[in-house]
């Protein structure tokens, strides 16, 4: 079988030669792929890594796709690295975004300067809360944190499903599934630019990703807290040792990840769609652990993996809008993408060798 | 360092992608460039081969064979009904489309917002109902169809239980529902329409089981408002019968398909660029109480019906006459006295509910068994 022994001193060279080689294999399989099916490779390419980038009003439109994505895998970085693994920032994205945005709607005489914090807060506390349940049924009873915080991703989609349907369905919307607007407050404006007005959709909610990263670098790297994160991620034993509370630890990472998922919620509502819908997530929770993964648990790291993603998203469009090559091709070339990066990850971390134990 | 590397060569590769890269579709467009009109399509899914978006792609197709080099059209497909769908919509303004159809409910705010920046720019938003002077709505009368569906219905059940999947309790799917009763309660009123609500407008898996558990109940005829052909090889199986739903089914079903409401949105489309080209596009006089500054159905062959089949010559000929009587105006779907299922009266005899009235509906006409959930 095959055997994975972790390299006693990963190779310096490797470290940057890996990703390298990833992406570069990429390109190449991507491009027999594309030249295969009769689309010149060079071209798509082009239009999957450059296009993003050849104008000011585009690479805005890469940070404001991004910007859920990096503020999720921020929270996501303090479980991951404590070895508990929340599945469910999808559900807690919708919590967050549901109970912030019912409160701007209910209360419209809220409508004050202070009633987007207000919601922030509240969409930190409702991402919070649908982690909480997961972490007290961890930490209490010890049921599996990946499966409870799946499931509740489900739970969350079916409610704001039932509420936009239900009880805060516009009666102005022909029994169509939308809220009422969110009154003026509650919105979060598009950032003009001297002398060129709006940036595609740029808007005020991204600069909160220059604020939460640097926070949640300094609480893994200067405190206490991420001390004992780092600790209960890389050797439980000693967590117990050390005098740290691991129940408490487990419990803290849930709820933080947990709030900076509903933060990203209310965000990426009030930003972009100034009303509840069925659907508001379209699966930013689960992309971001891969942001999280490709950015190695790292604050800094994510930023950048983010923004791959993000390229590589908004890069699919454009290839289809100027060249017709269909979503599910360059989906494919995004998971060759992924395929290579990991790997590389692994195999400079790990030796690989075929055992035969029988012998 | 690792990071910088790795966009370093990210960047490295894409120059030299630049450079490969010989603007092949750039040069093409620009020999045409001064008389083709661009026309973009913005796809809810990947079109496949059946339902909603594969009609678009029809339609898309009859427009490129009807004007050949005279447009250009541009497909985004797989675009989500949020900032995404803001983003692309904008894209193709920028790339200089000037008409943009849209072709999902969710997109209406997407395309409200962009159409404010793009004022020259013509959009066409699908099933919405929010408008602009540069966005206009378009809709099928889908209940037409279904009123053909309730009278061969009627005519074939020998069990008299209707089996009806419905997607989302919203006046869009419950008109169809009171169309399809109508219809039902022309050839026979013996027979009831049980629905089931699949909340959802594409899962083959709730689709199927919804499928099933009507056929347990009785159900010999199925019908659907939602999108997959699920319901249909249930049906197969079987051996009951039922209708598809937006485009020809039968290729999943081929012996229990009676016909499917095929989506025709081919005319739309043309009359819609034609009326730019011409220098004549509006957004129509439609009230802004209902769906569709273009609503067509039978009679602007937006809607149609495939080919009957697994069915008695007669009822052959009695839904043709049917189909070709609703086409003519002849028939009156919705003609008083319209009775709800609870006995009360919603139409006095000698009216007719006006458009306005059908997207109000919140109520099952006579022949639904139970009541709206919500």
């Amino acid at each position: 079988m095959i055997v994975f022994t972790p390299r006693n001193k990963p190779s310096k060279n490797w470290i940057f030669l890996a990703p390298t080689l990833s992406i570069i294999l990429t390109v190449i399989l991507g491009g027999f792929i594309f030249a295969f099916l009769g689309y010149n490779p060079g071209e798509t390419l082009y239009h999957i890594f450059i296009s993003p980038f050849t104008r000011i009003d585009r690479i805005s439109d890469v940070f404001v796709k991004a910007c859920p994505l990096i503020i999720i895998g921020t929270g996501l970085i303090f479980c991951f690295k404590a070895n508990v693994w929340n599945i469910g920032a999808e559900g807690q994205f919708i919590i967050g975004a549901l109970l912030a945005g019912s409160f701007g709607l209910l209360f419209p005489e809220m409508d004050t300067k202070f009633l987007l914090l207000i919601m922030i807060f509240i969409g930190f506390l409702g991402g919070a809360l649908w982690a909480f349940i997961p972490a007290i049924l961890k930490t209490k009873l010890n049921v599996n944190e990946i499966l409870v915080s799946l499931m509740l991703v489900y739970i969350a989609m079916l409610l704001i499903d039932f509420v936009v349907r239900g009880p805060l369905r516009d009666p102005m919307s022909f029994g169509f599934p939308l809220t009422k607007a969110y009154p003026e407050g509650a919105l979060i404006n598009k950032i003009p630019i001297p002398g060129i007005g709006f940036l595609g959709q740029l808007h005020y909610g991204v600069i909160s990703v220059f604020i939460l990263v640097p926070i949640a670098w300094v609480i893994i790297n200067k405190t206490l807290l991420g001390f004992q994160i780092k600790v209960l991620g890389s050797a439980p034993k000693a967590t117990s040792f050390a005098g740290f509370k691991e129940k408490r630890i487990t419990m803290i990472v849930l709820l933080l990840s947990g709030g900076l998922a509903g933060i990203a919620g209310v965000i990426e509502v009030s930003a972009n769609m100034g009303q509840l819908q069925p659907e508001i997530s379209f699966g930013y929770g689960f992309t971001a652990i891969i942001v999280v993964f490709l950015g190695r648990l790292n604050p800094i790291g994510i930023i950048l993996a983010g923004i791959i993603i993000a390229t590589v998203k908004l890069g699919a469009d454009n290839a289809q809008m100027a060249i017709g090559i269909p979503k599910v091709v360059t989906g494919l070339f995004e998971g060759i993408l992924l395929f290579f990066l990991l790997t590389g990850e692994t195999l400079q971390k790990y030796q690989i060798a075929w055992k035969n134990y029988r012998s | 360092m690792k990071k910088i590397l790795i966009l370093i060569s990210i960047i490295i590769i894409g120059i030299l992608a630049y450079l490969f890269n010989e603007n092949k579709t750039e040069t093409k467009i620009s020999k045409d460039i001064s008389t083709s009109t661009k026309v973009g399509f913005v796809y809810l899914t990947t079109p496949g081969d059946h339902g909603w978006t594969y009609a678009h792609e029809l339609g898309k197709q009859k427009v490129k064979n009807h004007f050949g080099k005279k447009i250009i059209t541009t497909i985004v497909e797989n675009v989500p009904e949020g900032p995404d769908a803001i983003r692309v919509i904008r894209e193709l303004a920028q790339q200089g489309n000037e008409i943009i159809f849209t072709t999902s409910f969710g997109y209406m705010e997407p395309t409200l917002k962009v159409a404010k920046e793009f004022p020259n720019v013509k959009f066409e938003h699908m099933t919405g109902y929010k408008r602009t002077p540069n966005l206009a709505t378009g809709n099928i009368r889908f209940y037409e169809g279904r009123y053909v569906q309730g009278v061969v219905a009627g005519l074939m059940t020998k069990t008299n239980k209707i089996g009806y999947i419905g997607a989302y309790p919203i006046s869009e799917v419950i008109m169809g529902i009171n169309a399809f009763a109508q219809g039902l309660k022309s050839v026979n009123d013996k027979a009831s329409i049980s629905v089931i609500w699949a909340n959802t407008w594409y899962d083959p898996v709730k689709e199927a089981d919804a499928a099933k558990v009507h056929i347990a109940e009785g159900a010999d005829i199925l019908a659907q408002h939602t999108d997959s052909p699920a319901m249909l090889q249930i049906a197969e199986q079987n051996g009951v019968f039922g209708f598809g739903q937006s485009t020809d089914m039968s290729a999943f079903a081929p012996k229990s398909q009676l016909f499917a409401s095929v989506n025709n949105w081919g005319p739309y489309y043309i009359e819609k660029i034609e009326a730019l080209r011409n220098g004549k596009w509006n957004t129509g006089e439609a009230p802004d109480h209902w769906a569709g500054n273009k609503w067509g159905g039978f009679s602007t062959e937006m809607l149609e019906l495939s080919e009957f089949k697994n069915m008695p010559e007669d009822v052959i000929k009695k839904a043709e006459e049917v189909m070709n009587e609703i086409k003519s105006g002849k028939l009156k779907i919705f003609a008083g006295p319209l009775i709800d299922n609870n006995g009360k009266e919603i139409l006095p005899a000698g009216k007719e509910m006006d458009d306005g009235g059908l997207w109000g509906m919140n109520y099952y006409l006579q022949g639904v068994d139970g009541k709206i959930p919500g």
